[in-house]
């Protein structure tokens, strides 16, 4: 993947989180405080009018340039939990010109998730995606899968992050972070196909 | 709603220009960013800085001065400010001693601050922190892993400011609060709920005869609902759980602070804490100092919070009472 795949990787990523806004927040509600969607909407589009007023001229620049644009624009725990994703891509892409393993990639971004939130697997977070994703991307990895990933959060118990208040009533919902996360991934491989 | 506003969406905007242009004499606006900074230099000390949603002032901004706080980052109201601000703090603080933060227990402030912290590393600043987790009332919270940090937060600013300003290091300051949390306590009250600007609508709902014991700053459930009862009582309710949880003994030293919430006048705060002390006097506990205000407020919220810290050193007290040039303390 180059600079102009990632870019329309990402572009495609904040169109999903558009037109997914009100589902996500909607996902946020039962078990947080009902604003991951709206939040990410906004970081997305700060993004990419960072984007369109500087045209990133290398991989690292892109991803540092949107991990900026979320950290600053979508607050909460999505903000810094994203914004340092991206900044981990761009630590791991720094003098590439193609993403040369994107294993190594996505591990460095969960690895950036799992330091800054301190979740491990089977909590209900972004990590119970993120975690199986880099685990089957080396031998191939569907849509559907990522699907499936995010549907397991649903039987989950909260016990991390701002959903871990409500407990058990946590289970039987989907994991917003999670979902936003599967979109990511979506984008990612649809761009890939 | 009924508020003085031009429009939700400009609260924290607007309020951080007028206690900028209001209190020029000791704090400015750095740039266009989220932060208030104090005036005074203090080259080669450490810089420390607090900072978090807004709605609860005169925290964090009024205690921002010489002696205190280098500098106050505002969030939203009651949402935490984001990386790229506090790091703006953190650069406004640094005086090439490094920067000491001192953050409340609330999930996104310690991801926000913490993120802060790796960015100020990555530019060759040295960041250290502290997280304040006072209020005991409930385990886990709305907002929080584990307990909150609510009204004596404010002593963590005032004695770490104190030792900044004497030149103590990074290093001391980290020591020195993990000697301090654990001997501050509080639990609050609520007779009627705050409303955030933006929302429009008050945060939770009580009925005219009810209270809520342990609630927190941003209206999160505490852990006992009942009928309004007597200052006496509920002063008695709230100073045994603290007693209890710093095991005072006759003879202790403590300090005291009654914290309004915004919508509680001093007449009532005056009435409560004179409850306290006599609660205080019948154990032999003596009250080395005793504040009553309000510190850390929930916007408009009616209600307040007792804070106890048992004067382990009694060193504290005079951090604690050394003048400083603050809009608030």
């Amino acid at each position: 993947m180059d600079l102009t795949t990632a870019q329309a990787w990402l572009k495609r990523f904040f169109a999903l989180i558009e037109e997914h806004k009100a589902y996500l927040s909607e996902l946020d509600n039962p078990i947080g405080d009902g604003d991951h969607g709206h939040n990410m909407a906004r970081g997305a589009k700060a993004a990419e009018e960072a984007l369109q007023a500087q045209t990133p001229t290398s991989l690292e620049g892109l991803f540092k340039s949107v991990g900026m644009s979320l950290l600053s624009k979508v607050g909460g725990a999505s903000g810094p939990l994203y914004g340092s994703v991206f900044l981990a891509f761009a630590n791991e892409v720094k003098g590439q010109e193609v993403i040369e393993n994107p294993q190594q990639l996505f591990a460095a971004g969960l690895d950036a998730i799992v330091r800054r939130g301190k979740a491990s697997v089977g909590e209900k977070t972004m990590v119970d995606v993120w975690s199986p994703f880099v685990e089957k991307l080396a031998e191939g990895v569907s849509l559907e899968d990522v699907e499936a990933m995010v549907l397991a959060t649903k039987p989950l118990k909260a016990t991390k992050g701002r959903a871990a208040y409500v407990g058990a009533r946590s289970i039987g919902h989907i994991d917003p972070g999670s979902y936003s996360s599967g979109l990511f991934f979506k984008a990612y491989l649809k761009e890939l196909a | 709603m009924k508020k003085i506003l031009n429009a939700p969406q400009d609260v924290v905007e607007e309020m951080m220009q007028g206690m900028a242009e209001a209190h020029k004499d000791i704090v400015h606006r750095v740039g266009s960013t989220r932060v208030l900074a104090r005036n005074y230099e203090g080259a080669g000390k450490v810089g420390l800085i607090s900072g978090g949603g807004s709605g609860h002032e005169p925290t964090h901004a009024g205690f921002v001065g010489q002696g205190m706080l280098s500098a106050a980052v505002f969030g939203d109201v009651f949402t935490s400010p984001t990386p790229d601000q506090v790091y703006e703090a953190v650069k406004a603080a640094d005086k090439g001693a490094g920067v000491f933060m001192v953050i409340k227990n609330y999930t996104g402030d310690v991801l926000n601050f913490e993120m802060a912290k790796d960015m100020a590393e990555a530019e060759g600043i040295d960041v250290d922190f502290c997280i304040t987790k006072d209020d005991i009332a409930v385990e886990d919270s709305l907002y929080s892993d584990g307990q909150r940090g609510v009204a004596g937060t404010i002593f963590v600013h005032k004695i770490l400011g104190y030792h900044a300003e004497k030149g103590a290091s990074l290093k001391e300051l980290k020591a020195l609060s993990e000697k301090l949390l654990p001997e501050i306590k509080t639990i609050g009250l609520a007779l009627a709920p705050a409303i955030v600007p933006e929302q429009g609508k008050p945060g939770f709902e009580l009925a005219d005869d009810e209270i809520e014991f342990g609630i927190g700053i941003h209206g999160e459930p505490g852990y006992q609902r009942v009928k309004l009862q007597p200052s006496q009582a509920m002063a008695k309710e709230i100073y045994d759980k603290l007693s209890k949880a710093l095991q005072l003994q006759a003879g202790d030293d403590v300090v005291v602070l009654v914290n309004g919430m915004g919508g509680t006048p001093l007449m009532e705060q005056y009435v409560f804490v004179n409850d306290v002390l006599e609660l205080l006097k019948k154990d032999n506990v003596s009250a080395a100092k005793t504040m009553v205000g309000d510190y850390m407020t929930s916007i408009e919220m009616a209600g307040l919070s007792l804070t106890l810290m048992k004067l382990k050193d009694k060193a504290w007290l005079d951090a604690l009472n050394a003048p400083v040039d603050t809009i608030a303390w």
